[in-house]
């Protein structure tokens, strides 16, 4: 059998089969491997949940594929409210006719990134739908885990607390525009699509006062800073040189006219600190690999309240827009 | 192997965006400007140098004297509903994929955007060039490809190479509806005005890059007022203002190309006669925001009217104006600025545009928005 | 209007008259259809919407940059 067909999701003893050769044998785990109708676990104080749905095209990219996309994404998503991830779920909805090998390959990222998040799934799901219901693959998860660092908050930003970002901006976004719709351009260019949790795990443990942190996913690097200007009421203020774009980005924003901070990042954030514990910060990162390009990117003051503002290298300010819908071609 | 090339990224993108020489112009403009004790008005007629002015900011060192007014060089934002109409009514029609250039999806005609189309069923595609059409076309041999051909004279022998391809290859399967504008003539309306406001212009890079220099020759004559030819980097730009300050110094009109590297007096020959082959004036296009303009846009010559869309599917032919407040016309002829407009930031925002202006990320309110709001809201 | 920027041949295909661009490590194909001069790889040409339209001319993309910088470079010195 090398396809998924509409029996793999019947219940039947094709589904059990699915089970235990791909899934339990990737992500085996005592509770898991039990197959209850619900997983039981401990949960001791504050914890955090969050959901997210996969759907991205192409299911494969270079630096990752849906399945690690998938656990990264949610893993980040608490690592970002300062939890550790601890449990996840995850449902699968996979079009008739998905090959079976790529779907272990997903099936093994996810498994590899739970391991650097030291995550475990506990419960999962899988549904067929005939061709055409679905566009190849869709994966949810779920993920909860325990807060060890609490009291992060968007609107806690204040004056003088200096922008630091974790590595340079915009791959994930530029890599998987460049791959799709008839643009026809090649790079070498990766994802950037990681997991955040190592991270945040090294500065909370070099005690770095971090008032506000969050992965620059969707509208990139301006939707999360004009997001904080608004809601701290604080103007955040970038200086445009040292923000770090890789060149192989500078040169797909060159030709189809983006701006590097629309652009999506998978395993990047920014994040607002203490003034006095910056350089800290960006030092701590950067004994990390993926936090090579960590820098300091711009200050909080109150010159012009919820609004984020570009310092350019002739001293000139602009606004930092956010990015209008869907990303499109300044061609004309 | 050849010569070694002195040229490289370094100094075609970095050295042309670098700091010291922008301001050390900066500075130029400043000695050259303090014997002059009027206001200098330029008219920018390119989009994409409306978007280099508001990106780098140059307007904030630049003295107080120098005024740039955005001028209607954004084919995105000077396409009038009804033409947007046109692409909508095709797109839905049955076996037709409709292809158009990146932002044209966005903006918005009377039924909504090529985006609303194509969430009622229409199979739309962007291409990165015209060529990627035949692709296209190859792997659908039995659907209708319209290519919704828009652009300035830089964009027009593309969509002639297009057609050669396609003939040359024997494809019946591509038909176009063309939108082809053209810079000179809106330029001389805006400037013939009575009250223009206008001292002098920056031409565009990529237009004269096809077209040459020479097609500003006559305008510079006629009504006397300097025009410099640009380069597309910020550098480019300072150094064009330098040189318009320096002509009202020296008391010369002139006609200066600033844009070297590529620009020449004649231009692009082998462009130009790609452009005569398939195309010819049209009588008139109606420029949203500015009105009819005789002789500024093309039309398919009557050889090729089996590839002419217009002839081919049932389009209504009536005109569609812009909602009452919006004042891009006056905008675009430099008597007002978006701030003026009381819709700007309102209810008029590059999510929901009302006006040609806000269309487009080159248009003047939507570069006002996203670069220079804080200077007022 | 009309975004474009300079590209550098790194291939060139006479059958298909096209040549490959690098963009700072994004390449893409152009076209050869409008250009009116030849070139070779390592020249520099300007790219319109997969079209290479103009050969970047040596000479004067150098000497207003050259001009400034040294000016700039002088004023160091003193
Ligand atoms: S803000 Fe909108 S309505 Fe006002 S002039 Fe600009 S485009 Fe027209």
């Amino acid at each position: 059998m090398k396809e998924i067909l509409l029996e793999h999701g019947g219940g039947g003893e094709s589904t059990g089969k699915l089970i235990n050769d791909i899934f339990l044998e990737a992500f085996s785990n005592e509770t898991l491997n039990k197959l209850e109708d619900a997983s039981p676990f401990f949960a001791d104080g504050k914890m955090a949940m969050t959901t997210d749905s996969y759907t991205v095209n192409p299911v494969f990219f270079s630096g990752g594929n849906i399945g690690k996309l998938s656990i990264c994404g949610t893993c980040n998503d608490l690592a970002m409210m300062g939890a550790k991830p601890g449990y996840i779920s995850c449902g699968f909805i996979i079009e008739e006719g998905f090959g079976i090998d790529e779907l272990k390959t997903i099936v093994k990222s996810m498994s590899e990134e739970l391991k650097k998040n030291n995550a475990v799934i506990i419960t999962g799901d899988t549904k067929v739908v005939p061709r055409g219901n679905a566009d190849k693959i869709y994966i949810n998860t779920t993920g909860v885990g325990e807060i060890v660092y609490d009291g992060l908050s968007s609107s806690g930003i204040g004056e003088g607390d200096m922008i630091v970002v974790s590595n340079s901006i915009g791959e994930h976004g530029a890599h998987i525009f460049v791959m799709r719709e008839g643009i026809n351009i090649k790079s070498d260019l990766k994802s950037d699509c990681r997991s955040l949790w190592p991270l945040v795990d090294l500065l909370i443990k070099a005690g770095i006062r971090i008032k506000a942190i969050r992965d620059a996913t969707r509208g990139g690097l301006s939707a999360v800073l004009n997001e904080w200007a608004r809601q701290s009421n604080v103007c955040i203020k970038l200086k445009e040189e040292l923000i770090p774009v890789k060149r192989e980005v500078k040169g797909i924003c060159e030709l189809l006219g983006f701006e590097p901070y629309h652009l999506a990042c998978e395993g990047t954030f920014v994040m607002a600190v203490d003034r006095e514990d910056a350089d800290k910060a960006v030092e701590a990162m950067r004994s990390h690999e993926y936090g090579s390009n960590a820098a300091v990117i711009g200050t909080v003051d109150s010159e012009f309240i919820s609004k984020a503002v570009l310092e350019t290298g002739i001293g000139t300010k602009r606004i930092l827009d956010i990015p209008a819908g869907v990303l499109l071609p300044r061609i004309c | 192997m050849n010569k070694k090339s002195k040229l490289s990224f370094s100094l075609l993108l970095d050295d042309y965006r670098d700091s010291h020489i922008i301001k050390k112009i900066a500075e130029r403009i400043d000695q050259s400007i303090a014997g002059i004790d009027r206001k200098i008005r330029i008219m920018e007629v390119c989009g994409g140098h409306t978007h280099i002015i508001a990106k780098y900011g140059l307007e904030q060192i630049l003295p107080e004297t120098i005024e740039f007014i955005h001028g209607p060089g954004c084919p995105v934002c000077i396409m009038p509903k009804e033409r947007i109409d046109h692409a909508y009514i095709m797109s839905l029609e049955k076996d037709v994929i409709l292809v158009s250039l990146g932002d044209m999806m966005r903006v918005p005609g009377s039924y909504g955007s090529l985006f609303d189309a194509r969430a009622k069923g229409a199979d739309i595609r962007f291409v990165y060039s015209p060529l990627d059409t035949l692709d296209i076309a190859k792997e659908n041999p039995d659907k209708r490809i319209v290519f919704f051909a828009i652009g300035f004279e830089t964009t027009t022998p593309m969509t002639a190479a297009l057609i050669e391809r396609q003939i040359k290859e024997s494809l019946k399967n591509i038909l176009y509806h063309i939108n082809h504008v053209t810079v000179p003539e809106p330029m001389e309306v805006v400037v013939s005005e009575d009250d223009s406001n206008i001292d002098a212009f920056i031409a565009p890079s990529h237009v004269s890059v096809i077209t040459g220099a020479k097609i500003y020759q006559p305008i510079v004559n006629k009504y006397k007022i300097p025009i410099v030819v640009s380069g597309f980097e910020p550098v480019d730009v300072m150094e064009s203002v330098r040189m318009i300050v320096q002509q009202f110094a020296d008391n010369r009109a002139e006609l200066e190309i600033e844009y070297k590297r590529g620009v020449t007096t004649e231009g692009n020959i082998k462009a130009q006669k790609m452009i005569d082959k398939y195309f010819e004036k049209d009588d008139f296009f109606r420029w949203r925001g500015v009105g009819d303009i005789p002789q500024s846009s093309y039309r398919l010559r009557s050889e090729y009217s089996y590839l002419n869309a217009e002839l081919i599917f049932d389009l209504p032919d009536n005109s569609i104006d812009d909602h009452k407040l919006c004042m891009c016309g006056d905008i675009l002829k430099g008597k007002a600025k978006p701030f003026d407009c009381k819709a700007f930031g309102k209810t008029c925002t590059p999510g929901k545009p009302l006006g040609a202006c806000m269309v487009s990320d080159e248009g003047s309110c939507a570069a006002y928005y996203r670069y220079g709001r804080f200077n007022k809201i | 209007m009309c975004l474009a920027i300079p590209s550098k041949v790194i291939e060139i295909d006479h059958e298909m008259n096209s040549i490959t661009v690098d963009t700072m490590g994004a390449a893409r194909s152009a076209s050869l259809d409008l250009l009116p001069e030849p070139v070779e790889i390592g020249d520099y040409v300007i790219l319109h919407v997969g079209f290479a339209i103009r050969k970047v001319d040596e000479k004067s993309a150098i000497e207003v940059i050259d001009y400034y910088n040294e000016i700039l470079a002088d004023e160091q010195e003193e």
